[in-house]
């Protein structure tokens, strides 16, 4: 589904991404772990095309298309879905207004036909339930005075709205209580299916009890300098990064 | 009359601390302004041609300007037929060394609290001292010498170093930028200047002590600061009066320029007399004072504390011509009894990427009026400028009154414009906390008002924000009603 | 300075004055007309004009000698409001059109009468509130109002009276054929306790120059309710000055909403003069413009008593060459204590061509007071355009809305349902074809 080839990039004049290749096939979740300033949120910012961050070289393949000739919303149109560290408030833009116009654009976008206010209404109560997330959080600007742990719930509605192809959770765990990390857990994993792909990006182990990755990247001063399986992560949490900044040292 | 305005009623009848006089033999022009007064001046200087040309087209200018009559501040006309355009300590000759400084003059700084005798090197604070309208010494020439800065009086520039001058004079504020600006121009008898070279950091504070000690004279002093190439420095201005019944004009005149990479930061602290507690005498203080950040990454940052003067009219500026440049302007303005203040600043942006910001706090009691005027302008081509200006207005009392003027004008789109302004007194509930920890009333005020100045005392040099901290709180001390 | 000739202009109005035949107030127009002639049209080095070039505008555009123009319109529907069951009173070209007005209020819930008329009728009032809050002094349009309004209208709202319908007022230019010169005038009056909505709409058409000043008093006395909204939506060449004058009493409550949207260029002065205790006053402002239009509020918020809440929000958008110019004042008088006063400008420039010209402006002469302003002028935010963009939402689109939701907060204090809808649709509309 997502292939990423030798991929560099740098903000402003600090390069930040030294070449990281992965794959994400159908299915699968990926996590990405690393010390801060390894690049994380970096490599979750070009995936879904922020201008900040300028691609100095490799290649990023999604579903068959160069995904870094398109366009924010056109990423998003095709199936990629960020879930924010820090989710903006825009007031006064309602979110079930949002939410209605976003959706319909994907769907014209697909050839879809836009969905009338009943079915729409309808779409929402469902997946509101699935994320458990209240109608009154709903009707208010979007993200305007939600708490942390509302913001990040908002996101993962937003996830279930708009069933992505390939979500991203950047640091989806950061500032989170342990009752709003488990609620956001199991949103994510009543999302997940044999058709769609998850790259979490993290710091901590935590999140990773309790959606259970597939495979675990370590990134380090901008490259994938280890891979494993879910059992990498806890490693890790054991003898922490320095490990790895050892390991590297060494190599 | 509850404590707070018995308190209040205690202070403003407090003394002047600087009012006294000194008697210095004076050497001066006859009163009363024509061109024969602009030539005595130079002549008395031995000025060059150039010069005396310069100050008699200012002056011819100046005969056709008007007085503002925007400000919002109100003083019955200036006879300026009326004034001395020149004094000057009579025993000040050349002077090769310190040592042969007038007795007197020397006590009188000393009185001021200043140094000019180089004894106390360890405040690490070169001065120029300029009385009535005459630099009389400057310290640390020497040392400073050694790394190609120039510091001396104005006079002493013209003479010694004619190209700069000539150069740099008038080139961020023309003669006829404004009707006190010409006036100055043609009748200007000294001031400082300062010229630090590329690349140097300026390892001392360079600091003028103002101070108008004759009667009926005018002070009209120019300050002219260039900081070339990566160049820095930290410039400090005083000054004080004796206690007259007339009022007395001081119209200076401050330039800054600043080439690529250099910062100069200037501060203020304002203490003219400001009449009595009836509004009687006190300075006319109507200064221009901006600076040119002329290059790229170049910064001038205006620092100023203003508690005295009978009238305020000042409004130090910054021009941002070079990419990248930075101005700033922190302010402090007490006005107390009969003062008047009008005073704020420009930024006026030109260059790309250029970035200002405005910390105002006014601070009125008594009968006094304290007006902050200022003004945010992006030209067309400065893209992403960015200014951020937060006004502050503290009221004591319900006979004095507190106004904002700021103007902003817009014409790049891409720039980004935040301006705030609030009114309102010292809280009760914050006086109240104080006295239940066992703070008293007179002490709580000023506590709370040193807080409110923080942000722009945290701006000045050590010593002069001790000096600026006192001085608040003698003009302001248990002015809660 | 030029030195170029300039047509005398003070000349031409004064003998378009003299020539004039006018039937009612004829005293009234002459003691204002003296002084206008004393203070002449101000030029842009006065403060209160330096952005807004109107005497240079109408010594180009206009001459004055001003005949009657008429106007063939017989139908208004496409300037109402839809479904907004009101009191409807037209202006054409600065005459009040019978035909095309319809009062459907009582006369015991509200007393409607051109001004012309209520000289008659009601002169004793009349006596006591005309051009008493807005003199002759105050500006010089208003002075020129004063001496040449054509007509106007006189409303007259009883003791402990609701209005139950709001009042409509169309103020229409037809410069199909002519340019139009036209000077109308509104005195309002809300006894105590009593209730208002007034809407008032300004439209044109035609390619010629129009020139539209336009007066009004509102005196709202001692616990009355007055919803004011304004929607400027003149097309071409018309130029526009609006002085409007609010008096409130004790514990009066004030609603307004100016919604500026269209013209050459459009000056309101408006002004609240709080001369009571415990009122409350919200006014809102939205200029969405572009082109070459220049909009120009000058709002005045007169604290004169203790205890009183004023806030007020004005928000602007420009694209094309349009230009806003924002000048805000809030007087606290001496004695005016516990006075809570508030003050928001916000711009966002679209085009690289518009401009901002923004002065918030507080004088503050009481201690014991809470007031405060601030103003921005800027872009979108990036962020959230990229947070819309990221949900697959188009750059277009996004814009839109976030103009969208930046503009409609101005809407709150509209009470009418069918009227904050229209505004709404509006603005929505404007915003998502225009930029």
């Amino acid at each position: 589904m997502l292939t990423i080839k030798n991929l560099q990039a740098k903000v402003g004049e600090k390069q930040i991404l030294n070449g990281i290749d992965l794959n994400v096939k159908a299915g699968e979740v990926h996590a990405i772990m690393g010390p801060n300033g390894s690049g994380k949120s970096t490599l979750a910012s070009v995936l879904s095309g922020r201008e900040e961050y300028e691609v100095t070289g490799g290649e990023v393949e999604f579903l068959g298309k160069n995904l870094l000739e398109l366009e924010p919303e056109d990423r998003a149109r095709e199936g990629i879905f960020m879930a924010f560290q820090y989710p903006i408030e825009i007031p006064g833009v309602s979110t079930i207004n949002f939410m209605k116009t976003a959706l319909n654009e994907i769907r014209e976008y697909r050839g879809l036909q836009a969905l009338d206010a009943v079915s729409f209404l309808q779409l929402m109560k469902e997946k509101m339930k699935l994320v458990e997330i209240d109608q009154s959080l709903l009707s208010r600007s979007l993200n305007e005075g939600f708490s942390g742990g509302e913001k990040k719930r908002n996101e993962i509605f937003q996830m279930a709205m708009l069933e992505p192809k390939l979500s991203i959770l950047d640091e989806t765990d950061s500032g989170l209580d342990i009752d709003a990390l488990r609620i956001v857990a199991n949103g994510v994993n009543k999302l997940r299916n044999k058709n769609n792909a998850t790259i979490i990006v993290t710091h901590y182990q935590r999140l990773l009890d309790y959606i259970v990755p597939d495979y675990v990247h370590v990134l380090y001063k901008g490259k994938i300098v280890k891979s494993g399986g879910k059992e990498l992560a806890l490693e890790l949490e054991a003898k922490g990064y320095d490990w790895i900044k050892n390991e590297v040292a060494v190599a | 009359m509850s404590k707070g305005n018995q308190v209040l009623e205690e202070i403003t009848s407090k003394e002047y601390e600087h009012g006294w006089t000194v008697d210095l033999e004076t050497d001066e022009a006859p009163k009363g302004l024509d061109e024969n007064t602009v030539r005595f001046i130079s002549a008395k200087k031995g000025e060059p041609e150039w010069l005396l040309e310069w100050r008699l087209k200012a002056f011819r200018l100046w005969q056709k300007m008007e007085e503002p009559k925007w400000p919002n501040v109100h003083y019955p006309p200036i006879n300026y037929q009326d004034i001395i355009y020149y004094s000057a300590p009579k025993k000040k000759a050349t002077l090769d060394s310190l040592d042969q400084v007038d007795p007197e003059l020397v006590k009188t700084f000393e009185k001021l609290g200043i140094s000019i005798t180089e004894q106390k090197r360890l405040t690490g604070v070169a001065v120029d001292a300029v009385i009535d309208s005459v630099s009389v010494a400057t310290t640390f020439k020497e040392k400073l010498g050694e790394l190609g800065i120039i510091f001396c009086s104005f006079s002493e520039a013209v003479k010694e170093h004619p190209e700069l001058i000539k150069k740099y004079l008038g080139s961020v504020v023309p003669m006829n930028d404004n009707y006190f600006a010409a006036l100055n121009a043609a009748v200007f008898s000294d001031g400082s200047f300062c010229y630090i070279p590329k690349g140097v950091r300026c390892p001392m504070e360079l600091s003028t002590y103002f101070r108008i000690n004759a009667a009926n004279t005018g002070q009209f002093e120019r300050t002219l600061i260039v900081a070339d190439e990566g160049a820095y420095v930290s410039y400090l201005e005083g000054c004080t009066a004796p206690m007259r019944d007339e009022n007395q004009l001081h119209a200076a005149v401050v330039e800054l320029y600043t080439m690529k990479d250099a910062e100069i930061k200037y501060s203020t602290v304002q203490n003219w007399y400001p009449g009595d507690k009836n509004g009687k005498g006190g300075i006319y203080n109507f200064v221009t004072k901006r600076g040119l950040c002329f290059g790229n990454h170049s910064k001038i940052s205006w620092t100023q504390v203003e508690t005295g003067s009978a009238i305020t009219w000042k409004y130090p500026s910054c021009v941002l011509k070079g990419d990248y440049s930075v101005g700033e302007f922190y302010s402090v303005a007490v006005t107390n009894n009969h003062q008047q203040a009008d005073t704020g600043t420009k930024m006026i942006h030109i260059g790309k990427n250029t970035r200002s910001r405005i910390v105002s706090k006014g601070i009125s009691a008594g009968k006094s009026q304290n007006s902050y005027r200022g003004q945010v302008h992006v030209m067309k081509r400065a893209s992403n400028a960015r200014n951020h200006s937060q006004c502050d207005s503290l009221l004591m009392g319900d006979q004095c009154g507190a106004h904002t003027f700021p103007y902003i004008d817009v014409e790049n789109n891409s720039a980004r414009i935040e301006h705030e302004a609030t009114t309102s007194k010292i809280g009760e509930d914050q006086i109240f906390y104080c006295l239940q920890r066992g703070i008293d009333e007179e002490a709580a005020v000023a506590l709370i008002v040193n807080g409110y100045a923080k942000e722009v005392f945290n701006q000045l040099p050590m010593e002069f924000a001790v000096e600026a901290q006192k001085l608040l709180a003698l003009t302001l001390e248990g002015s809660v009603g | 300075m030029s030195t170029t000739v300039t047509r005398d202009i003070k000349n031409e109005i004064a003998e378009a004055f003299h020539q004039s035949k006018f039937d009612v107030a004829n005293d009234h127009r002459k003691s204002a007309f003296a002084f206008f002639e004393k203070t002449g049209l101000p030029g842009t080095k006065q403060e209160e004009y330096r952005f807004t070039p109107i005497t240079k505008n109408l010594e180009k555009n206009f001459n004055w000698d001003i005949k009657a123009t008429t106007s063939s319109i017989n139908t208004i529907d496409e300037f109402l409001i839809p479904n907004l069951d009101a009191n409807i009173l037209v202006f054409v070209n600065g005459n009040y059109s019978a035909s095309l007005s319809k009062i459907i209020s009582p006369d015991t819930e509200v007393k409607i009468k051109t001004l012309s008329e209520a000289f008659k009728s009601d002169s004793a009032t009349i006596a006591i509130y005309l051009d008493k809050v807005l003199t002759p002094e105050s500006d010089p349009f208003a002075a020129m109002n004063a001496a040449f309004w054509q007509n106007g209208l006189f409303i007259h709202v009883p003791e402990n009276t609701n209005v139950s319908k709001p009042i409509f007022i169309l103020h229409f230019n037809d410069a199909g054929e002519n340019q139009v010169i036209s000077q109308t005038k509104i005195l309002g009056i809300l006894e105590k306790g009593s209730q208002l909505s007034v809407v008032e709409k300004f439209d044109s058409v035609g390619s010629n120059p129009v020139f539209h000043n336009f007066s009004e008093e509102w005196i709202v006395k001692e616990k009355s309710h007055l919803e004011y909204c304004k929607v400027q939506n003149d097309v071409g060449k018309s130029y526009q000055v609006a002085n409007t004058i609010i008096h409130q009493s004790d514990n009066s409550l004030l609603n307004t909403f100016t919604l500026t949207l269209n013209g050459q260029w459009v000056r309101n002065n408006l002004s609240i003069i709080i001369d009571g205790e415990h009122c409350e006053s919200h006014f809102y402002g939205l200029y969405l413009v572009n082109g070459n239009t220049l909009a120009d509020n000058h709002t005045v918020v007169d604290h004169q008593k203790p205890n009183s809440f004023s806030n007020e929000i004005y928000k602007g958008i420009m694209d094309g060459n349009s230009k806003g110019v924002f000048n805000g004042k809030i007087f606290v008088r001496p004695h005016a204590q516990k006075t809570n006063a508030f003050q928001s400008n916000r711009n966002i420039l679209v085009s690289e061509t518009s401009t901002v010209n923004t002065k918030p402006q507080l004088e503050i002469w009481a201690d014991d007071v809470k007031c405060s302003h601030g103003c921005t002028s800027g872009q979108l935010d990036e962020e959230a355009l990229f947070y819309l963009r990221s949900r697959g939402i188009s750059a277009t689109l996004a814009k839109a809305m976030l103009l969208y939701a930046f503009a409609s907060e101005v809407l709150a204090p509209i009470q009418n349902e069918t009227l904050k809808s229209y505004l709404d649709i509006l603005i929505a509309e404007r915003l998502h074809n225009n930029f």
